[in-house]
């Protein structure tokens, strides 16, 4: 296929997904479990690509994502909040330090820019320990900022540990699919380009990497500050989504959720971590629900065992049977494309084919 | 003197908790020590020691209750190391630390549905539990008996590993695990063993720390595990009295942050901590030098 | 070749190099010199320290003590210091002291023009035989992070792949070009690397052990074939060797290192002949 068919194929599958994600909200009611997933979904797809791009392209296992999630979801919070309702957000602060409000796509941006301004900072010492070292000090980070956000003294800026809210919100399930679209993108054009060539050998072997000219302090800071740049935007549409915000939503137990759907999707597939993202939001927040009911019977037969909680219990026992035994994920480092799902229709076809034709010769 | 008597109950209490932090140390740094993996679900297991103390402890006396817990918090752990860690011996080692992690997710998802969510009173531990005075500080008895209890602990293991077969085979596997595996050694049941003596110290560990705690709940494990994490990172990862001496100074710079008063960072600091270890000396106060060849 | 060479006419000079490993002397006082267009082969028992030299020449390690000058400036450049200052057994302890470090990492040094392969292959594993090559072209890129992106290189782009392209044609790896380099048979898999040092546009060429694990006649076609990207791309090659049928056809002369020291120095039928180099490789070698 040449690349200009290619390129029509991608931008008409992008918006015939679009138009129906439209009617689809013209024609169902909002509160819909449909788009809660659909909202979700779009959101930790862009945080858990972001993440591929450094534990799968990168090949640097950092574990800080939810800490530059924290920082992108406050910076647009604190930005956004209206004048007139900071004073009733910030009730124990005196209406907090910030008097104006930016409108929201800005305060998107900047929550990235935040975030990937302190990965930044940290990149600098941190980014040279190795494998897991790296993993427990990124985690340690986002821990810190934690900590610190939730500090009183820093109240008039980040409310202390309550909530904050009261800023602009999406309705439309379009807002963050839009947004994530672009974004993911944007990561797949960089992986695409000679930088990403660059990441991608460095995953390989640092060692010929660095003997092929390519600076690994440079490279490596390069990838964690755009991956941070990302995982700060969808923080930014996360606490859009949420509508309200704390401090200690950003536990480390959300950041092994991301990393549960890269590994599900396929370390080093952009795809698979959209793909693998709604499959898990699905799963969690909708399709598994009837496993938390306690009252479940198929004919008159009363499921046993089913109680709140059963749902996650037998969503963890899929992940670590994926984990254990599919280890590549949904789509191991292959991409899905309209190319490969030709190929894979023909090959089917092609099989049925032979089948029947077999069949006939009997 | 006066300084002293105000700061006493947090420099106790440091101490304590220095000690429960060391238990748990043990096990992870022995767990890297091997398999160079950061064993994530440590922390966990240590939750579910807890709880399943909390249940037997409704149905059967104190006396079988913990011997139960301590063997049924073992059992865990022998289990987690066959099932998710040795399919993947040969494996990436991130895939192993992923396996943790999902591991870890798994059984705090258990706990929770165990639970209901609700946090699970601890019950009383006779005797360790009662309160005595010391230097005009009251306290329970299990500050003092702690730091002790885990001294005898850490020597008794240090004995172990310096005079036992076991203990040689442990150590040759941690020096070069494929060579060891030639020299045939046998690598299963060393890994094993040293799971069951990590959980094992993590099971008491666990009735030591509860006893000052309300109660348990399914995140519970989380924290201590990564603080325990950082003080076997800050002594050294693979070096038993580097863990130990790690675990105390976290434990009781801890109380001391709580007691001037900032609580919030009691925490962070135990990060920042691991951050300026690793960036200043990634090998720890006992650890070895490892360099890449070329 | 011979000792009136001029600064000029230098590629490579290694100065009094020293490399301790805590209380072991890898490299001891080494000194020698690459004269352009020429094939200088480093020889010596296992362990005598060629790989280390390799590596500090490449920026892996820094020297303990020494410098080593590229084109007559002064890229790398160290002196005993901290706990090293009290352990140093080496020679020429002070010859340096007081100047200033210089150790760049070894992008650094490949951005000069100094590409190498390495003794135990080091391919991008996950990467096809033509990206392996594509992406030593990274180092010569104009555009940046913004411009890469936004494909506004298209140019440079092109470029690059038109380049690498070429230098498959070259190196006869193109029948090859969309398999996984390490699918490879393993004589290939050395031509991919030598291959992909060349993408870098190197004037210096440092091959490590090119020749390991080959048969005869694969080491013979590699004799011709080393000789051959002499002269297209007018290098000047070191390189570390043990076959010694290739290194006496090729090498305009041969360095000879036992224990870390020099032992000789010289033509290949001088060196061959060299009652030293005998007795290192026939007397001295038996405990290797």
């Amino acid at each position: 296929m040449s690349k200009n068919k290619k390129m029509v194929w991608n931008v008409s599958l992008i918006v015939a997904l679009l138009v129906l994600l439209f009617v689809l909200e013209q024609i169902m009611p909002s509160g819909s479990m449909l788009f809660t997933v659909l909202k979700k979904g779009a959101i930790y797809a862009l945080v858990a690509v972001s993440m591929n791009l450094l534990n799968g392209f990168t090949g640097l296992f950092s574990l800080g994502q939810a800490g530059f999630m924290l920082l992108g979801a406050y910076t647009y919070a604190i930005l956004t909040i209206p004048a007139q309702s900071r004073g009733s957000v910030y009730q124990y602060y005196d209406g907090g330090i910030i008097h104006f409000a930016i409108p929201a796509p800005l305060a998107l941006i900047a929550g990235g820019l935040i975030a990937a301004a302190f990965a930044f900072l940290i990149g600098l010492p941190v980014l040279r320990l190795k494998s897991d070292y790296l993993a427990i000090a990124t985690l340690g980070f986002a821990e810190i900022i934690r900590a610190v956000f939730q500090w009183d003294k820093l109240g008039p800026l980040t409310n202390g540990s309550n909530l904050l809210r009261s800023f602009p919100t999406f309705q439309s399930v379009l807002y963050p699919f839009i947004v994530s679209g672009i974004c993911i993108a944007l990561i797949v054009m960089l992986i695409n380009s000679t930088y990403g060539r660059a990441f991608k050998a460095i995953r390989d072997d640092e060692i010929a990497a660095e003997a092929m000219g390519i600076n690994l302090a440079h490279h490596k800071r390069l990838a964690f500050v755009i991956s941070s740049f990302f995982a700060g935007i969808s923080g930014g549409l996360l606490a859009m989504y949420q509508t309200t915000i704390q401090a200690s939503m950003f536990k480390s137990a959300m950041t092994y959720e991301i990393l549960l759907i890269v590994v599900i999707g396929g370390i080093g597939s952009v795809t698979g971590s959209c793909i693998s993202s709604f499959l898990f939001i699905a799963c969690s927040e909708w399709w598994l629900r009837f496993l938390d009911n306690e009252n479940f019977y198929i004919g008159s037969f009363h499921v046993p065992l089913l109680r709140a909680g059963f749902r996650k219990v037998v969503f963890s026992i899929v992940i670590m049977a994926m984990v254990l035994f599919y280890r590549q994920g949904i789509m191991g480092t292959k991409e899905f494309s309209v190319e490969a799902l030709q190929g894979f229709f023909k090959k089917l076809l092609r099989r049925k084919g032979v089948k029947e034709a077999g069949d006939a010769h009997e | 003197m006066d300084w002293i008597t105000r700061n006493l109950p947090y420099l106790m209490a440091g101490i304590s908790v220095g000690g429960q932090y060391a238990l748990i140390a043990i096990g992870y740094t022995m767990v890297y020590g091997i398999l160079r993996l950061i064993n994530f679900a440590h922390g966990d297991i240590f939750m579910a020691a807890g709880l399943i103390l909390v249940y037997s402890a409704t149905v059967m006396p104190m006396y079988i209750a913990i011997p139960l817990m301590i063997i049924l918090t073992v059992l865990i752990g022998f289990m987690v190391e066959r099932v998710a860690y040795k399919p993947l011996r040969t494996a990436p080692r991130m895939s192993i630390m992923i396996s943790a992690i999902g591991v870890s997710y798994l059984l705090q998802n258990l706990a929770l549905y165990v639970t209901g969510g609700l946090s699970q009173q601890y019950p009383a531990i006779p005797w360790i539990s009662d309160t005595i005075t010391i230097f005009g500080t009251t306290t329970k008895r299990v500050t003092v008996i702690t730091p002790v209890l885990t001294l005898v602990l850490v020597v008794l293991l240090v004995l172990l590993i310096k005079y036992t077969k076991i203990g040689m085979a442990m150590r040759a596997a941690s020096r070069d695990f494929e060579t060891s595996q030639l020299m045939g050694i046998k690598i299963n049941s060393v890994v094993s063993m040293t799971f069951i003596i990590g959980t094992f110290l993590a099971a008491i560990g666990s009735f030591l720390f509860f006893t000052n705690y309300t109660g348990v709940t399914p995140t519970v494990g989380a924290m201590p595990g990564l603080k325990a994490f950082v003080a076997a990172v800050f002594g050294g990862i693979g070096s038993i009295p580097g863990a130990v001496i790690g675990a105390f100074i976290i434990g009781i710079c801890e109380n001391i942050i709580k007691g001037v008063g900032l609580t919030t960072f009691s925490d962070a600091f135990t990060f920042a901590l691991l951050i300026v270890i690793l960036i200043a000396k990634p090998t720890g106060l006992f650890g070895e030098k490892e360099a890449d060849k070329v | 070749m011979n000792n009136e060479r001029n600064e000029s006419n230098t590629v490579l000079r290694l100065e009094n190099l020293t490399m301790q490993f805590g209380g072991v002397i890898a490299v001891d006082n080494v000194s020698l010199e690459v004269g352009k267009g020429e094939i200088l082969s480093l020889i010596g028992p296992n362990g005598a320290g060629k790989t280390t030299a390799f590596n500090m020449v490449t920026g892996v390690y820094a020297p303990t003590n020494g410098a080593i000058y590229y084109k007559g400036e002064k890229i790398i450049q160290n002196t005993p210091q901290g706990k090293m200052k009290k352990l140093y057994q080496g020679k020429n302890a002070e010859l340096y002291a007081g100047k200033h470090v210089i150790a760049p990492t070894p992008d650094k040094i490949t951005k000069l023009g100094i590409a190498r392969t390495f003794q135990n292959i080091r391919l991008f594993k996950s990467q096809t035989v033509f990206e392996n090559i594509l992406i030593a072209k990274h180092m010569l890129r104009t555009s940046n992070l913004f411009t890469a992106t936004f494909r506004l290189n298209a140019r440079e782009e092109a470029q690059m792949r038109r380049e690498s392209e070429e230098l498959l044609k070259i190196m006869e790896l193109e029948d090859v070009r969309d398999e996984l380099a390490t699918s490879l048979p393993y004589g290939k898999q050395r031509h991919l690397e030598i291959a992909r040092a060349l993408a870098t546009k190197p004037e210096l060429l440092l091959l490590d052990e090119p020749a390991a694990g080959m048969n005869p006649q694969e080491t013979l076609e590699l004799t011709q074939f080393i000789a051959r990207i002499r002269d297209e791309f007018g290098l000047t090659i070191f390189m570390i060797e043990h076959h010694m049928d290739l290194v006496m056809e090729i090498s305009d002369r041969i360095h000879v290192l036992d224990f870390g020291e020099s032992i000789a120095e010289g033509k290949p039928d001088e060196v061959r002949n060299n009652p030293r180099v005998i007795e290192a490789y026939l007397g001295g070698a038996q405990d290797e």
